[in-house]
């Protein structure tokens, strides 16, 4: 079966010369369609660049990456965007202060080439479950949750086989990430989608993936299910002291 | 009118669940003029501007005299003098007549130059700060070249090839007055080129074109606003100082700042004949100032929430 996403051999960088700066350092790994695959680490150690690198936000990039057995070039075309889409760690963040909710959907379906967009807009709302109440406000006038909402409806418009998720919940508070969570496994479930999620809570990556890559200082370390997670069994020190440490936190915390 | 549609459109545009683009867009609307409202300050800029502008419409209605009238044996006559409340010039000529004149002249080089410069400004600069790279580069140094150019050495150059005239005159300063606006609206592009809601918008497939004119436009196109209500009290004054250096509107012509040149010659001892065109300009600069602060409260997006 032709995996979904396949990264292979992934260099990033930014800069040039002296300024140069190596994010990814030879990642490889493959996703499968339909499944979940997390990638974890600490701040800085690459996870959202992959990412960006596979969604063209980053120009600079050796290797190879393929999007359902395409290769990918320097270029995304239209069709890479309607099969690939992305929601943002930041929701006070990736919504233009200065367009309702109505505006940033039609647009993107505009931009997609749909048809009955107003319908469309309504099911959209309706998916996410906001309703069509929520539809000419402004993101001033929204909650971080109702902005993720949307910001997730946008990365939908397209009918994508593919969800990049940059963090999605932690901007968000506790309650409500538990919201944005299920909601992201219903969406999962009824569109069949396959999930490629970035985070630092090894909690959510458990409840969301059934693969993970740990990765460090740009290096992906280790490769495994969360089965074996869920079992500590990994080979890596790194992934080890992970682990440790977030039960660490969670015994603190109770 | 009755209390009650009022209370009810009052309700429709301030209601947190509209049910159209269109009320959406007036809501907002609303609220940025109740923010408006609420301060004092702009709201008597804004008095003296709809007073202006009521003035121009209205010029030969409203002035009591031809302000081209010339009656040598009433000449220079002080304030308050029967029929000539403000006096008259040196050609005898009633000041108040020509200051109202003068008002659709001061209205027509603020529209003209707040049409060209902040465009031009905001054109060059966005798609600098957008592009980058050599594009950048290229436009940042003309940008240079005109910010280095004086500018009353421009006019004279604009005067000298096309004529004196207040159109040219207004070319010549909306020629230096757009950089500052270039440089504006690419420090501000700078800084959303890179935010997330413009890398969304990428991955929709969004070309350059449509993020510059629809996503960051509307974000530079506030401060634009603001800076060119502030900036207005000196484009009035650079168009007075044309006029006074007789390089802009051309005598017998009412401008202000012509104005207050040809009073210049008697200003010991006929002091009202610079002084009241002078207390225009004051008047119609200090209001721009204020609309602009009143505008910068209600336009900046950083703040924009209630």
């Amino acid at each position: 079966m032709t995996p979904a996403l396949s990264f292979e051999n992934l260099n990033v960088w930014f800069g040039d010369g002296r300024d140069r700066v190596d994010a990814v350092k030879g990642a490889t790994f493959d996703v499968a369609p339909g499944d979940s695959f997390g990638l974890v680490g600490e701040s800085g150690s690459g996870k959202s660049t992959i990412m960006r690198a596979l969604t063209g936000l980053a120009p600079h990039w050796s290797g190879r990456m393929a999007v359902n057995g395409q290769p990918l070039g320097p270029k995304r075309d239209r069709e890479f965007f309607k099969t690939v889409q992305m929601v943002f760690q930041d929701p006070y963040a990736s919504l233009h202060p200065r367009h309702s909710v109505d505006q940033v959907l039609s647009e993107t379906l505009y931009l997609h080439g749909m048809k009955d967009i107003d319908a469309r807009i309504v099911r959209l709302l309706d998916d996410v479950g906001l309703g069509s109440r929520f539809r000419f406000r402004y993101p001033h006038q929204l909650s971080g949750g109702q902005r993720q909402r949307v910001a997730i409806a946008r990365a939908l418009a397209s009918d994508p086989a593919i969800l990049l998720l940059d963090e999605p919940t932690s901007a968000l508070d506790v309650s409500v990430q538990a919201e944005i969570l299920n909601l992201l496994t219903d969406l999962r479930a009824e569109h069949n989608l396959t999930f490629l999620m970035v985070s630092h809570d090894l909690a959510v990556v458990s409840h969301m993936c059934s693969q993970l890559a740990v990765m460090q200082n740009g290096e992906i370390v280790e490769v495994m299910t969360v089965d074996a997670m869920r079992r500590m069994t990994s080979d890596h020190p790194y992934t080890r002291a992970l682990l440790e440490a977030s039960l660490g936190y969670r015994r603190a915390a109770e | 009118m009755t209390t009650e549609t009022s209370e009810g459109l009052r309700a429709w545009l301030l209601t947190e669940t509209p049910h159209s683009r269109w009320q959406a867009r007036m809501g907002s609307f609303y609220q940025g003029w109740l923010t408006l409202r609420g301060n004092p300050m702009a709201m008597f800029g804004i008095a003296i501007l709809v007073l202006l502008l009521l003035l121009a419409a209205f010029a030969p209605l409203i002035a009591p005299h031809d302000p081209f009238a010339q009656d040598l044996s009433n000449r220079l006559k002080p304030l308050g003098t029967a029929g000539h409340m403000l006096g008259t010039d040196s050609l005898g000529r009633d000041i108040l007549s020509r200051l109202i004149h003068g008002s659709r002249i001061t209205l027509y080089i603020v529209a003209l130059v707040a049409l060209i410069a902040p465009i031009a400004g905001l054109l060059v600069g966005t798609v600098s700060g957008y592009l980058g790279g050599w594009v950048d580069l290229v436009l940042m140094r003309v940008t240079d070249i005109f910010l280095a150019f004086p500018r009353l050495v421009l006019a004279l150059a604009f005067v000298a090839a096309l004529g004196a005239g207040i159109e040219n005159a207004v070319l010549a300063i909306s020629l230096t007055a757009w950089p500052p606006y270039a440089r504006i609206a690419r420090a501000e592009t700078l800084t959303i080129r890179n935010s997330d809601y413009i890398s969304a918008v990428r991955l929709q497939g969004a070309g350059p074109l449509r993020i510059i004119t629809k996503h960051i436009w509307p974000l530079c196109i506030s401060s634009l606003i603001v800076r060119v209500t502030l900036d207005m009290a000196g484009i009035i004054l650079a168009a007075a100082g044309l006029g006074f250096l007789g390089l802009g509107a051309q005598p017998p012509s009412p401008e202000w700042g012509a104005m207050i040149s040809e009073g210049r010659r008697f200003i010991l001892d006929h002091w009202w004949v610079a002084t009241m065109p002078g207390l225009a300009i004051f008047t119609v600069s200090l209001a721009f100032n204020l609309l602009g602060d009143g505008l910068r409260d209600v336009l900046d997006p950083k703040d924009g929430s209630q």
